[in-house]
């Protein structure tokens, strides 16, 4: 009984084909590459106004050296909006549940803004670790504490990511198969779960949107702290 | 008279269809060029007008949808009545 609720994590292969390699290639063909055309279509308008705005928001605080990381930062949160969002299709499987991948995506991004930092500014990376204003004593802890939660930030940005989507997809299962479960015993308890389910989806729809964005989000931080 | 690979589907003759199926491009480089035509034709027919609706998108999702399930379906298929899960 246990493992058959994560069993909507395992990617399972058919005719030699996992199916994270079919989730991946969506993003692909749902977002199409503009034309050289004046007016697009419906599709591709709204697609190159939302990515338009999306990254004049997020390169508002980062000065001009960071610039640079707008195409991979804006591609970055395209990808991840989309698998989440897709994920939440019946039958199909979400590929940020996979730790894995994740942790793909966090660690070299966040060494490379480590890098920069320390190639470009290097006294100014390093006074990072240490806030204005601490009183002498406790120096030493301090940056012993600033180093840890430096270190950590790639597993938390990775972490963060599979646990949201896995936990929400895990939840949507369980209270859908109580809501299954009552229906022959309990229709008004049923119904209520059903209400639940309901609110829980809108939820993760939310959810699958803002994690893309927080993801994106923390690492343009870390980007401008550094360079 | 033509050969049957440069026929169109429309004019192979039932009989004639493993013929067919023999004769097409199997190689990575073919099958990527006959993925790149199916999407060029349902992105233009689709997609790609002036006043594109949700309907482009949902096929493609909907579609979507079935392959994961014909994916998952070896994997699913113990799920369905089992007295104790």
């Amino acid at each position: 009984m246990i493992l058959s609720f994560f069993d909507q994590f395992m990617s399972p292969t058919h005719l030699g084909i996992p199916l994270i390699a079919l989730a991946l290639s969506l993003p692909w063909i749902l977002i199409p590459t503009p034309t050289n055309r004046w007016l697009n279509n419906r599709l591709l308008t709204l697609q190159a106004w939302f990515i338009n705005r999306f990254t004049q928001q997020l390169m508002l605080p980062i000065n001009l050296g960071g610039h640079k990381w707008a195409v991979l930062l804006t591609a970055l949160m395209l990808l991840l909006i989309t698998l989440n969002l897709l994920g939440l299709l019946p039958y199909t499987f979400t590929p940020t549940t996979q730790l894995s991948l994740n942790m793909g995506f966090a660690v070299p991004l966040w060494l490379a803004t480590v890098i920069i930092g320390m190639r470009n500014q290097p006294t100014a990376a390093l006074g990072h670790l240490l806030p204005e204003g601490t009183p002498v004593p406790l120096i030493p802890v301090l940056i012993v504490i600033e180093t840890i939660s430096l270190f950590i930030r790639p597993l938390a940005l990775g972490v963060r990511l599979t646990a949201n989507l896995t936990a929400g997809h895990l939840l949507i299962q369980l209270i859908a198969t109580a809501a299954f479960v009552l229906l022959p015993m309990m229709p008004t308890v049923a119904i209520l779960t059903s209400v639940v389910l309901f609110l829980l989806t809108l939820l993760e729809v939310a959810v699958a949107m803002i994690q893309a964005y927080v993801f994106v989000l923390l690492l343009s931080l870390y980007l401008q702290e550094n360079v | 008279a033509v050969p049957i690979s440069q026929r169109r589907l429309m004019d192979v003759k039932l009989g004639e269809l493993p013929n067919w199926a023999a004769s097409r491009d199997f190689t990575p480089n073919g099958i990527l060029s006959a993925v790149r035509r199916g999407h060029d034709r349902f992105y233009n027919k689709y997609i790609n007008v002036k006043k594109g609706g949700i309907g482009g998108v949902a096929m493609l999702l909907t579609g979507y949808v079935v392959l994961s399930y014909i994916w998952e379906y070896d994997h699913i298929k113990h799920d369905r009545w089992r007295k104790y899960h």
